[in-house]
């Protein structure tokens, strides 16, 4: 499964596209964990950008929460933007809102995270 | 083929408090007044059409034990759970005449499915008869071991009925009080069995205590070809997904969502979430349940699940 990814400055927008189920959830997987483990070890930020996504099962949803596990142990933080209405309330219903911090927009998720990243998102 | 829920709640049992009582009766009459419910006949009415279940009823406490009606004069369910108390007094009510014949089907033996055993008076009355399947080689042990002094003042070998232990083997099917049988081997400490009950073309799954890991796609495929067009499926859905794959991870159990997903890839008719958490109230359960209603709805293949929350005292009519 591709996922598309562009950095500004200490952000990382990880943008994968289409269906995240149990028949491809294993590469969903494999991918998110090889970005993350590129990602500098001084606390690195990822930005989930869910606005290509039209549905996620709970095997996708998993892959989610390793990502977290992986990229908190090397200090890092994810956060998911610009969900799809059907995947916001898949989201929901799972609880993972408990765990990630969501956004509208990839630029409001970016601000949150860097001043110095927002400048180079809009730049 | 009814299906009866004598008890639904898992790990431990749970009772309503004054207070949930309180609180239910006090929500009800505030409904009532704003309706201008002013006679007893309103009242019912009420009661039936506006009261959500989790107001006007209660899910219950009681641990797992479900029945599944056999037609005959023999009587068949699946775990010993504190429901098996309520349970037995069916069994002595509605036992009119010749022998007693109750068969036992163990999901496993964890003390929430076999702790009604010790209050379940058939097991008292000489001349009943009592088989209690199970795939584990602890069976029999685990049921003489809770009725041992100093924790338990009945001796198991006291018990007057005739009670037999039948070794099970996961895949292998059998005959049992009319319905074909085939147990499932199932991810939980200790291991637990599903069971699927087969007979005049329609399917019942009884699956609890089964965690479903989602790495594995060949074990995914083995619990779709075991629900596979099921007409029932009662499933262990304790937990919501995120805590099935992170705090209570390797825990044993499943969520809602995994539930519906399984059942949905599987073609089945009616998903009964089952084994509900000890520490929600009827409140939350009652949300989990239309949550999960609404993920099955964004969900949908072709065809349309059924989604619902056991109860005890439910029926369901396959």
């Amino acid at each position: 499964m591709e996922i598309k990814n562009k950095t500004y400055s200490d952000v990382l927008v990880l943008s994968p596209e289409g269906r995240i189920d149990h028949a491809n959830s294993e590469d969903f997987r494999n991918g998110l964990a090889l970005f993350i483990e590129r990602c500098k070890s001084d606390g690195e930020r990822v930005v989930l950008d869910l606005a290509g996504v039209d549905y996620i099962s709970s095997a996708g949803l998993r892959c989610f929460m390793l990502a977290e596990k992986q990229a908190k142990s090397r200090g890092g933080t994810i956060v998911v933007a610009a969900m799809q209405p059907v995947v916001k309330e898949i989201f929901e219903i799972s609880r993972f809102t408990l765990v990630f911090d969501t956004f509208a927009t990839v630029q409001e998720a970016i601000a949150k995270l860097s001043p110095v990243a927002l400048k180079a998102y809009q730049a | 083929m009814l299906v009866r829920f004598w008890g639904t709640r898992g790990s431990i049992p749970v009772a309503l408090t004054s207070a949930d009582i309180r609180r239910k009766v006090e929500t009800a009459l505030a409904l009532a007044i704003a309706k201008g419910v002013d006679t007893p006949e309103k009242a019912r009415a009420f009661i039936d059409n506006d009261l959500d279940f989790s107001i006007a009823q209660t899910y219950g406490g009681q641990s797992p034990c479900v029945e599944i009606e056999t037609g005959r004069t023999e009587f068949l369910v699946c775990d010993m759970g504190s429901g098996a108390r309520a349970f037995g007094g069916h069994v002595m009510a509605a036992q009119k005449s010749g022998p007693l014949v109750v068969n036992v089907l163990m999901s496993h033996v964890h003390w929430d499915h076999i702790m009604g055993f010790p209050f379940f008076t058939p097991a008292y009355l000489p001349g009943a008869h009592i088989r209690i399947f199970g795939c584990h080689d602890v069976l029999e042990e685990a049921f003489r071991l809770q009725q041992s002094a100093p924790c338990f003042p009945v001796d198991f070998s006291r018990l007057s009925a005739k009670i037999e232990f039948i070794k099970l083997e996961a895949g292998k099917s059998v005959d049992i009080a009319g319905y074909r049988v085939t147990p499932k081997l199932q991810r939980h400490t200790g291991d637990s069995y599903g069971y699927r009950f087969e007979r005049d073309g329609k399917a019942i799954v009884y699956s609890t205590d089964s965690e479903h890991k989602l790495e594995d796609p060949a074990e995914t495929e083995g619990f779709v070809a075991f629900f596979r067009n099921a007409d029932l499926v009662i499933f262990d859905a304790m937990y919501s997904l995120l805590e099935a794959v992170s705090v209570k991870e390797d825990w044993g159990h499943s969520s809602n969502m995994v539930g519906v997903e399984l059942a949905q890839l599987a073609n089945v008719k009616h998903l009964c979430m089952f084994h509900h958490e000890p520490a929600f109230n009827d409140e939350r359960i009652q949300s989990v349940l239309n949550e999960t209603i609404r993920f099955e709805k964004l969900t949908r293949g072709e065809r349309p699940l059924i989604v619902t929350a056991a109860y005890d005292g439910m029926e369901i009519d396959v």
